[in-house]
């Protein structure tokens, strides 16, 4: 009976996996979590940054990494053999998605809506349906000092961001630490990336927006059963309702960062809180004891 | 000839539904002697593939031409495949829209003339 807490523990010793996600965009994930990043590895902590915001990668701009390998990312879509097939039509029934279709003796594929479920291409009876790979984007790997880089690069016009996502989180580290940088909002991407993570930072504003956006957001992470809270940016705007919220909702601020014009300036040409304002490093000092209290716990 | 024509309701006088793959629904005519039957569309709300899945539900009922508002490519490229007629821009009632095909006074559209999900917000 015992066994299976055993094993949880020795994993959780062994390596966490820190997710900063938001509901509403443009509430500081990136910042939040880079300025994490470096803060750890100045610390001599092993830290791997994954950027899985990869229909808008921008971590690289403040940890201005090394890039020293790109690998190609792809999915398997059906290829028909048409002098194999005999129009069964049976592929077209069994996808879900209207991917694959037959009509009067010919089979229509559309590779954008195809989500690689293999599902034709198992049940063709004439063998007439093979999977065919489709590039849908790359992933970068280098150093920004000693932090491991990692990041995810969706191809513009491909939608499969949840299988590029799931690429990326192959490379989670080994070591101490890997923090991931989610893409905003609350769908199938951010699902994808937050999964298995061991805490969940929400990036939220005092403002409407960053209210309804974050009880989205506090909805989904519920649902999946992970441990949050809640860092918020620019607090002094001057709305209270987010602080109410969270103190019905019993869950904690974690960090809060002023509305700094200087971490504006310093944002403005890349760089980094930790870096251009030292006075900083202690805020992000405690957010990493309350996130490794809580993974502890 | 069977026809197909998308129709924001179940009667001649319904005005025809702008949307192909997310149409209310199907009017499926025979052109001889203007007896219809009515398809109610199930891709209304279809999370995607929309335009595709009702191409091939026109396609099934045997119709060789369509009717609509707009068309999308996806749909386009399904309703080619099937050797179906494509015919947008098309306003006005379900009954005025059949007497304009029958009159010859309406052009096949040879692509489509609206981008992907362009029915969605309709």
């Amino acid at each position: 009976m015992s066994r299976p807490i055993l094993v949880l523990i020795s994993d959780m010793s062994k390596k966490s996996v820190i997710a900063v996600a938001s509901g509403k965009g443009g509430t500081g994930k990136t910042t939040i979590a880079t300025n994490l990043a470096r803060y750890l590895a100045n610390l001599g902590k092993k830290v791997r940054y994954l950027d899985c915001d990869v229909e808008e990668p921008n971590g690289h701009i403040f940890l201005k990494p090394q890039i020293t390998d790109r690998q190609p990312v792809t999915v398997h879509v059906p290829e028909v053999n048409l002098e194999k097939c005999t129009a069964c039509g049976k592929c077209g029934e069994i996808c879900q998605f209207s991917a694959i279709l037959c009509i009067k003796e010919n089979v229509l594929t559309f590779e954008q809506l195809c989500h690689s479920c293999g599902g034709c291409w198992r049940i063709c009876p004439a063998g007439a349906i093979e999977p065919k790979p489709l590039r849908i984007g790359d992933i970068e790997f280098g150093k920004a000092g000693d932090i491991d880089f990692v990041a995810g690069r969706l191809e513009i016009g491909h939608v499969r961001t949840p299988a590029m996502i799931r690429e990326v989180k192959k490379n989670t580290g080994k070591g101490d630490l890997t923090i991931i940088d989610v893409p905003p909002g609350t769908s199938c991407p951010v699902v994808e990336a937050v999964k298995g993570t061991d805490f969940v930072l929400l990036a939220t504003e005092p403002t409407p927006f960053g209210l309804n956006d974050l009880k989205l957001a506090v909805g989904l992470v519920r649902e999946m059963n992970l441990p949050f809270a809640v860092v918020v940016n620019r607090c002094n705007l001057g709305d209270t309702h987010l602080y109410q919220y969270c103190r019905q909702e019993i869950i904690e601020v974690a960090l809060e960062i002023r509305d700094d014009r200087r971490i504006a300036e310093a944002y403005s040409v890349g760089k980094m809180i930790v870096d251009a304002l030292p006075e900083y490093q202690e805020d992000f000092a405690r957010l990493y004891e309350t996130v490794s209290k809580a993974i502890k716990s | 000839m069977k026809i197909a024509v998308t129709s924001t309701g179940k009667t001649l006088d319904s005005p025809v539904d702008q949307r192909f793959g997310r149409t209310a629904y199907f009017l499926i005519f025979d052109t001889e002697t203007m007896d219809f039957s009515v398809i109610d569309n199930e891709n209304v709300a279809a999370a995607g593939g929309a335009g595709i899945s009702s191409a091939k539900a026109v396609a099934d009922a045997g119709a060789q031409a369509v009717l609509t508002g707009n068309c999308g490519p996806n749909a386009q490229r399904t309703l080619s495949a099937a050797g179906v007629k494509l015919y947008t821009g098309v306003t006005g009632t379900v009954r005025q829209a059949v007497e304009l095909l029958k009159n010859g006074e309406l052009t096949e559209a040879a692509s489509p003339n609206v981008q992907a999900h362009f029915g969605i917000d309709q």
